[in-house]
Formats: structure tokens, C-alpha cells, sequence
């Protein structure tokens, strides 16, 4: 019986270890900052003891340099995160996408103005960019993800290009052509959805690299300052990191298993997707 | 193309790209709520009208947009990137005060990923199934993921208060001359967890590289060639294999040197190193946007630089790109 390809690939997938560990993990974590709040029950703005006290059976990950406790901000504090991390990867994908493509599929002087843009935006530094912007605009949740987004979608624009490129010349591309269809119809409806491979791989990273760019402002205290975050957490007990390590490293252990389980998942689809993997 | 016309080609285009980052800084600024005469104002502690309109005649805000940016990028062009209160100093010192130590922490940075994810590559790809192969499997997944500010920090919990072998913080220790071999020493070892923990990133992604490039390499036919010339084994991988291997890490290692210039700002606030990204972490406390914004010129002008000798060292190694643009 012939399978469908993308019954095939997400059979690839799931005969993955690493992969299916990803996605559990994954899931545990989303499980964890939807349904924890509500188990643990614990307010994790409250004081629950007195400050910088060690993880013990009250407390089981400790308490902050104010006496919160650590576990329950845990638990909140990935949504923060996992909300910027989503927005500003689809805004860093579209952006790379329509630039890559419309660069990739035009060609010529529309491509070479597209790739000085492109470029440009590979030579400022990311991080610093989004500092500024952060600054100048007050940190609110939306001008983190806008800011993290228009920095990161250079990596995604060269894929794609690459992609239309190496497509548009194909024999379907002037069959499609031949049949009337616009430009629009074919870099979307044509081109795009046999280019998705790699760019789905580009986009499962680009949401674990936005999380992780969110962690980081937060840490320097660009996040949005009212929102309980794992990089926020982090910067605000930096200085007591030698006295009591809980209040560092639970948060970035958190941050680090989410990022660590999308980049297993990355690894899966592109693994289920890369047609040389079909035959095994 | 001959090397002069190539070398004032990039230059331009150099220059064209530091102009373009002066004119979005300008831009920022510009569309960023409030206006330098609010801030000033605010920093007096309030202000009339009438002092509002001549802080704006002296700061040039009462002029178009057009001659604003025309007087900013005059002032950029006379190295006056403005003027910092927090730190009393002018910008343009400052930043090139802090280019030193973090060009020192990047390029070790870049160093020990190269060499140590090099030979990490190179022994997973002699043996796939060994201890080195495994353990480029994890680092490259893990080495992605691990965010490096609080990489950073387990280190120090590590290496500095568990075990404490290495300084927690700082350049260098007070009271030494800042001369001579022991300063330079002391240096060295302020800078082993820093770099390494920026290391870190770039190792996985660098051992991966060079393993799929050693796969490649030794199924070629010049290495069967060389074999059958005699060659020991070490000579074939590390002198024939390697070379062809390292091409790819490299590309990437130039193209990526912004980002670790990104990563260096997040290190060298945990280690308090005194570069351009503690600077920047100083100058967002102090709201001091004239200073941020010197950081973000200042390390573009970096990547610039290193972009231009990376290219430049292609050139050199490359005798079939002299031919082309």
C-alpha cells in the first residue's frame, strides 16, 4: 500500500527516539505552565518564606531574594516566553519567506536589492538591535517579539531563496505557467508548498532561537518588567547566584529543557522530511 | 579583478553599510516617543516652554528632518557620537575604551570553538559509533538550546565557587601593573570561562560541520590517492582530509561573527567583563541612549571589519576567487 508523503514523514518521525522524546517533553511543558498554576496552587507573587531560602518540602525549588517561591514562578514563567517565542518566529518566517521568495522567483536587480536588505540586517547585531528598539519603545510583550522578529529572519530569507531558485526552473514551474496561472499563483500555490521542507525545519528552530533571544532581553531587563518570565526570574537573582544557586538555575533549566525539546523536534521533521531518510 | 580595485570596492561597500546602520539608528530615535529636549528637561527637573524651545534651537530639533539627519551624520563623520551623562565622557572614548576586550573575548571565543568543535568533527567521523561521535550527537542539540547567560552562570557555580579555580568576575585582579607577562597571564585566566562559555554555542554547531565535512572528505578520491601513496593515517586526515573539511566551518564561522558579538553581550554581563556589551547592559540601567546606540555602531563597524578580512583571507587562500568579484 503506498502511503501519503505526509503520512510517511510523520511515520518517520514517530519511529524517531529523539524526536518522540522532544515532542513529550514538549508537551510536559506546555502541560506544566497551562495546568501547574492551577496544582501547585501556590501564588507565586506571595511571599511563602523568607528569603533565599533552599528547596525543601515546602519550597521545592527554593525562593527568590524576596521570599517567592521559585517553583510557582516556574510554572508561570514560560508563558511569557513561549508567546514571544511563537510571534516573533512567524514574524521572522513570514519576513524570511516573502523576501527569500520574491528574491529567489524575480531574480535580477530586484534580487540584488533584496539581498543588500538582507545583508544589512546580517551585519547589525541582533541582540544590540533589539536592545535599541527595546529601549527607545518601552518593553511591552509586542515590542519584544516585534523586535526579536525583525532581527532574526535573514537565515530563513537565504533558505528560501535557494529554494525558489532551484525550483522556479523546474519542468512543473513552466507547466504551471503554460496553464495561465499568475505569479502570485505559482510562488504560493506552486512553488511555495514544495519548498516547505526546509523552511518548516528553519521555523521549528527560529521559534526554540526566539525563546531563547527572549530569555536574554528579559535577563537584561528589556522584558515586559510586569510579566514573571524565566529570563526575568534569572536576571533579577543574578546577584545572589553564589549564596543560592536554586534561584538561577531552576529558571534556566526550564528554559533550557523547552528549547532543547523544539530543537529534538527540529531535528525529527528534518530527519521525516529529507526524501534521502524515505527508504530506510 | 586586480587586489587594489577589489580592496576599494569592499571598502565602498563597507562604508556604505556603516552609513545605512547611522541612518537607522537616526530613524529609531526619530520615531521613539518623546524627544531629546523631554529627556533633558526631565533630567533638570522640568522646564518652561521657553527653555523647551531653546533646548530644541541648540540640539537642532527645531530644524527639518532632512537637516537633522545631515547634521547627525556630520557629527558621526567627526567621531562626535555624542556625549554620555552617565559615564561623563564622550561616547566615541567609551565605546573605543570597551572594542578591546570584547574583540579579545569574541576572537578567543572563536578560536576554541573552532579548534576544539574541529577535533571533536574529526574523531566523530573516524569512528561513528565511538565516545567523540555520541558526543557531537548531544553537544550539537544541546550546545543550540543551552541559553548562554545561564550557561554562563552554572560555570561560575562550577569553576569559580564549588571548585574555585577561576576568577568570578572581572578582567583582571587589582594591583597589578597593567604591563607584562604576569598582567597578561592574570588576563588569560579572567578570560577561560567567558570564552569558553561563548565557545560553547559555536563548538556544537562547528563539530557537526566538521564532521559531515570529514564524512565527505575521506570517501574522496584524493584521499584513496593518498593512502595509496603511503601516507600514515594521521597525515591523511589531519593534513589532506582536514583542509577540505575546514572550508565549510569557516564560511560559517566568518559569516557568524555578529552573532557571537550578540553572545558576547549576554557574557560578558554574568562575568562583568568590562567590553562594549557590559557597556550596552551599563547604559540600558541609565536609560543612556546615546551610549547604546555608540554600541550598536560600534559593533556593526566590527562585524564589517571582520567580514571584509575574512573575505580577504578567502582571497589569499583561494588563488579561483581572484578571478571573479
Amino acid at each position: 500500500m503506498t502511503r501519503s508523503p505526509l503520512a510517511r514523514a510523520a511515520g518517520a518521525f514517530l519511529a524517531n527516539p529523539a524526536a518522540l522524546a522532544g515532542l513529550l517533553i514538549f508537551v510536559l511543558m506546555l502541560a506544566a505552565q497551562g495546568l501547574g498554576p492551577m496544582l501547585y496552587g501556590v501564588d507565586p507573587l506571595d511571599i511563602a518564606a523568607p528569603p533565599l531560602s533552599p528547596p525543601d518540602g515546602d519550597t521545592p525549588f527554593g525562593t527568590d531574594y524576596l521570599g517567592r517561591d521559585i517553583l510557582a514562578a516556574v510554572l508561570v514563567g514560560g508563558r511569557a516566553t513561549m508567546l514571544v517565542g511563537l510571534t516573533a518566529a512567524v514574524l521572522s518566517v513570514s519576513i524570511g519567506t516573502t523576501i527569500g521568495a520574491l528574491a529567489g522567483y524575480i531574480g535580477g536587480r530586484a534580487d540584488a536589492l533584496l539581498m543588500r536588505i538582507t545583508e544589512f540586517f546580517q551585519v547589525l547585531p541582533a541582540l544590540l538591535f533589539a536592545m535599541v528598539v527595546v529601549m527607545l519603545f518601552r518593553p511591552s510583550l509586542g515590542t519584544v517579539a516585534l523586535s526579536i522578529g525583525v532581527v532574526s529572519w535573514t537565515g530563513t530569507a537565504r533558505l528560501a531563496r535557494a529554494e525558489f531558485m532551484r525550483l522556479k526552473g523546474l519542468e512543473f514551474i513552466e507547466a504551471a505557467r503554460a496553464e495561465g496561472a499568475t505569479d502570485a499563483r505559482i510562488i504560493f500555490r506552486v512553488i511555495l508548498p514544495n519548498g516547505m521542507a526546509p523552511l518548516i525545519v528553519s521555523a521549528t528552530l527560529a521559534f526554540g532561537g526566539a525563546m531563547l533571544f527572549e530569555g536574554g532581553l528579559s535577563f537584561l531587563g528589556l522584558g515586559d518588567p510586569n510579566v514573571i518570565s524565566w529570563g526575568l526570574m534569572i536576571g533579577q537573582n543574578r546577584s545572589y547566584l553564589l549564596d543560592a544557586w536554586w534561584t538561577v538555575t531552576f529558571p534556566g533549566l526550564a528554559l533550557f529543557v523547552t528549547v532543547l525539546s523544539i530543537a529534538l523536534i527540529g531535528d525529527g521533521i528534518n530527519d521525516a522530511l529529507d526524501p534521502r531518510s524515505i527508504n530506510h | 579583478m586586480n587586489a587594489a580595485i577589489w580592496t576599494v570596492r569592499r571598502l565602498l561597500h563597507g562604508a556604505g553599510l556603516i552609513v545605512a546602520v547611522l541612518v537607522l539608528n537616526f530613524i529609531l530615535v526619530h520615531l521613539a516617543p518623546g524627544d531629546p529636549a523631554d529627556v533633558i528637561a526631565g533630567e533638570m527637573g522640568g522646564a518652561s516652554e521657553t527653555v523647551m524651545a531653546d533646548i530644541r534651537a541648540a540640539y537642532g530639533l527645531d530644524r527639518s528632518v532632512p537637516e537633522q539627519l545631515a547634521r547627525y551624520l556630520g557629527h558621526v563623520l567627526t567621531g562626535d557620537l555624542g556625549f554620555s551623562f552617565y559615564f561623563n565622557r564622550p561616547v566615541t572614548a567609551l565605546v573605543f575604551d570597551r572594542m578591546g576586550a570584547t574583540a579579545l573575548l569574541v576572537m578567543s571565543a572563536i578560536v576554541t570553538a573552532l579548534v576544539l568543535g574541529t577535533w571533536l568533527g574529526v574523531v566523530a567521523a573516524r569512528r561513528p559509533r565511538g565516545l567523540a561521535a555520541q558526543l557531537v550527537a548531544v553537544f550539537s542539540v544541546a550546545g543550540f538550546a543551552a541559553p548562554v547567560f545561564w550557561t554562563g552562570m552554572m560555570f561560575l557555580l562550577a569553576f569559580a565557587s564549588y571548585w574555585p579555580i577561576f576568577p568570578v568576575s572581572g578582567m583582571a585582579d587589582v594591583g597589578y601593573p597593567r604591563h607584562g607577562l604576569a598582567y597578561a597571564l592574570d588576563v588569560a585566566h579572567h578570560l577561560v570561562l567567558p570564552s569558553l562559555t561563548l565557545a560553547m554555542i559555536y563548538m556544537a554547531q562547528y563539530s557537526r560541520q566538521a564532521r559531515a565535512g570529514m564524512l565527505a572528505a575521506l570517501s574522496a578520491d584524493y584521499i584513496r590517492t593518498a593512502r595509496a601513496k603511503g601516507l600514515t593515517e594521521p597525515r591523511v586526515v589531519w593534513r589532506h582530509a582536514l583542509r577540505n573539511a575546514l572550508i565549510p566551518v569557516i564560511t560559517i564561522a566568518g559569516l557568524q561573527f555578529g552573532q557571537v558579538l550578540a553572545g558576547a553581550v549576554l557574557v560578558e554581563t554574568v562575568y562583568s567583563w568590562p567590553g562594549l556589551g557590559r557597556l550596552a547592559y551599563e547604559s540600558i540601567l541609565r536609560r543612556d541612549s546615546p551610549t547604546l546606540l555608540g554600541v550598536l555602531l560600534g559593533s556593526a563597524v566590527m562585524v564589517i571589519l571582520a567580514n571584509l578580512l575574512t573575505d580577504a583571507a578567502y582571497r589569499l587562500a583561494d588563488p579561483r576567487l581572484r578571478g571573479t568579484s
